[in-house]
């Protein structure tokens, strides 16, 4: 008999090594170097060399009040888009899970949001929200409506990003959701009708119940991508004005490729990862008790 | 097998090698600024190519992005750039300290303005080539002015009084920046006219009474009379509004002209657009007068003879009289004394470029390393005395802070102090 050649001996490490090495190079080395940058005091802009420095980047930004102010800006934008999101997006599924004229052409114009670029979106809805020559305040204006200063103003500017964020995510929701109504089995269904169940109460105890696993999936990918937004915000305002929409990633971005300061930076980068990690966790656990 | 894999191995690697030694004094790598000098070279480069035969391969990149592309590159040592287009006051004193220019020895400066030199060199070696100047102007619409009865503003005083006049429900009296860092080069010239400073031998002073008068008059005019949510306005967002018709006056980089004349861009016609001197302040009348862009050698070129020989090329005096041919305002003085040129340029900007070259002051924001983080200090200022039309009672003191901290970024670059 033929001796089994090396691959063949070394199936189970050589098949999985493509994927391996890609996690470890592309995944995990940045964030284990970034976690090694933020105990150095690796600054452009002073010209010295690099130097261990312990925590001192640590208890420099993380007493910083921007840098909190970013904190609660990053989980109020979040939480507000996603909560908005997860609303709309679940109440188009439902309409969209019925069958109507015209039905094919909805679904299509819904998906439109979802496939253009973000930065494309930014300055079209910047174009939109100019307080003087923009679209919106001019439709306001028509109506009587008081005019708007949208994203040129402290405390308009992250409701305006709201917006824009739920104008192009909702559809991902929708669809997740949809995917998720068309694999419920027909029986609870009938059973509830024949118990004589009103429209209001099936979907209040039976569809919702059913699809919250799916809904929760949706979520938590809607979340973690809303924590790290940075495409919208930065060609919309770029953190401003002053700080106003200032988010965790704006302001990482602002402390390594406008200050320099890598160190620090690489300590709100760090920040953002554990938030992230946190809140994915956190969902994870309670999707695994909807299931059960 | 074995043998077939080692001999492809040999046979790429001595490929790889043989085109390494080709590309090197054939083959060089720019990057250069989607501005329009930097689209001037592009389409100028084949040219070069003929004459020299060296391989240009060349990328363009919005300002920002060519800073951090070129920060990036060369803080890992993994740059393959050559030659590239750089803002002198904005990150030359720190890539100078980095080591990423390579000294210019050999170039002949005597073309250039003492005063376009400062921000060129260090000590006595230059280490880039200043390409384009600009200077602060008072663009403003004669049509507007007119039917007001109202002559061009010579100093702050009539500047303010001119822009309430013209201030009406559908056109804002006055526009300047107000976002913030952006606004801080053009918040320069006013504390000039006040008397102050943003930065002396050194040190910070943009908390002392005359730097605060200026920024009051700055937040006051913009607040009472500028476009609604000026606090977010860039240049890209108040030249649109100007073109509509809708801002009366607006001061801002010499380098918009063109721009606000064109037919093709703007809904008012030419003639109906002025352009001026800065009106003076209570103590002098001193617009910028900055190198806004200049192009330099990587010192971590292995094609240092192609790329200067591209330097000496993209910075010559030929294509610098295209440039101003096609409206950019060159630093070489020759060009400006031509008169086939001078011909072709609107005389407003020659005018006003001769009052910024002997008045002027050749910085627009604190010279400094750390800039990037100076400007947001300074652009908080800026906004909170917009916010409160001038009026802020906490201005002064939040410049105390804001001061410290410059100071505080000075002292970590071991720049405090230092003339």
């Amino acid at each position: 008999m033929r001796e089994p050649s090396f691959v063949e001996r070394h199936l189970r490490v050589l098949f999985p090594l493509p994927a391996i090495l890609f996690i470890a190079l592309l995944m995990i080395f940045p964030i284990l170097y970034t976690l090694a940058l933020s105990f150095t005091s690796w600054n452009l802009t002073s010209g010295a060399p690099l130097r261990f420095v312990g925590l001192r980047n640590f208890e420099q930004v993380l007493t910083e009040p921007r840098f909190l102010d970013a904190v609660l800006r990053t989980f109020g934008f979040t939480i507000f888009a996603v909560l908005i999101e997860a609303v709309l997006g679940t109440a188009i599924a439902l309409i969209l899970n019925r069958a109507f004229i015209g039905k094919g052409l909805a679904k299509l114009l819904l998906l439109l949001p979802l496939v253009a670029t973000p930065v494309a979106v930014g300055i079209v809805f910047n174009l939109f929200y100019d307080p003087t020559i923009g679209l919106a305040n001019y439709v306001l204006s028509t109506f009587g409506l008081p005019q708007g200063l949208w994203v040129s103003d402290a405390t308009s500017v992250i409701p305006s990003l709201i917006i824009v964020d739920v104008w192009q995510w909702t559809p991902m929701i929708t669809l997740i959701v949809l995917a998720g109504l068309a694999g419920l089995s027909e029986e609870p269904f009938e059973a509830a009708r024949v118990d004589g169940a009103t429209q209001w109460q099936v979907l209040r105890h039976v569809t919702i119940p059913m699809v919250m696993p799916t809904i929760l999936t949706a979520v938590i990918l809607r979340l973690i991508d809303a924590l790290k937004t940075f495409d919208i915000i930065f060609a919309m305002t770029g953190g401003g004005p002053g700080y106003a929409s200032e988010t965790l990633n704006i302001m990482g971005f602002k402390y390594s490729f406008e200050y320099f300061r890598m160190g620090q930076a690489s300590v709100i980068l760090i920040a953002l990862f554990f938030f992230v990690l946190l809140c994915s966790l956190g969902i994870m656990k309670l999707r695994s008790s909807a299931e059960n | 097998m074995k043998k077939m894999l080692a001999s492809t191995v040999v046979l790429m690697s001595s490929l790889g090698l043989s085109t390494g030694a080709w590309a090197q004094g054939k083959e060089i790598r720019v990057l250069l600024a989607n501005h329009p000098y930097g689209e001037l070279l592009k389409t100028a480069i084949p040219e070069f190519e003929k004459q020299s035969g060296i391989k240009v391969n060349f990328e363009s990149l919005q300002e920002g992005q060519l800073t951090t592309k070129l920060t990036t590159e060369f803080a890992t040592k993994s740059s393959s750039v050559d030659v590239f287009m750089t803002r002198p006051l904005q990150e030359g004193k720190m890539f100078n300290k980095n080591g990423w220019y390579e000294p210019l020895k050999s170039y002949d400066f005597s073309d250039y303005p003492k005063p376009v030199m400062s921000v060129a060199a260090a000590g006595s070696t230059p280490y880039l080539v200043p390409l384009v100047t600009e200077w602060q102007v008072l663009y403003y619409r004669k049509d507007l002015l007119q039917a007001a009865g109202l002559a061009v503003p010579k100093t702050l005083v009539e500047l303010e009084g001119a822009a309430k006049k013209l201030n009406t429900d559908g056109v804002a009296g006055f526009a300047s920046r107000g976002k913030g860092a952006a606004a801080v080069t053009q918040l320069s010239s006013y504390i000039y006219g006040y008397g102050g400073l943003y930065l002396d031998k050194g040190v910070a002073v943009f908390d002392q009474p005359a730097a605060i008068d200026a920024l009051r008059y700055y937040g006051k005019i913009l607040g009472n009379y500028g476009p609604k949510g000026v606090t977010s306005m860039s240049w890209e967002n108040i030249m649109p509004l100007f073109q509509a018709g809708k801002v009366a006056m607006w001061t801002d980089a010499s380098v918009f002209y063109g721009q606000i004349v064109d037919p093709a861009k703007t809904q008012i016609p030419a003639a109906n657009v002025g352009i001026a001197d800065l009106p003076a302040g209570p103590k002098a009348q001193s617009p910028f007068l900055v190198t806004s862009w200049g192009i330099a050698v990587a010192n971590q070129s292995k094609n240092k003879e192609a790329a200067l020989k591209f330097l000496d090329w993209a910075s010559s005096k030929e294509l610098a009289t295209k440039g101003m041919l096609a409206s950019i305002t060159m630093a070489r003085s020759s060009v400006w004394k031509d008169p086939k040129v001078l011909e072709a340029v609107n005389p407003g900007l020659v005018a006003t470029s001769i009052f910024a070259a002997k008045n002027g002051n050749a910085f627009d924001r604190p010279y400094m390393s750390a800039v990037g983080e100076a400007r947001d200090q300074i652009g908080e200022l800026i906004i909170e005395s917009i916010n409160t039309k001038g009026e802020s009672a906490n201005l002064a003191a939040m410049a105390k802070d804001k001061a410290a901290r410059v100071n505080a970024l000075l002292k970590d670059a071991g720049e405090y102090g230092q003339p």
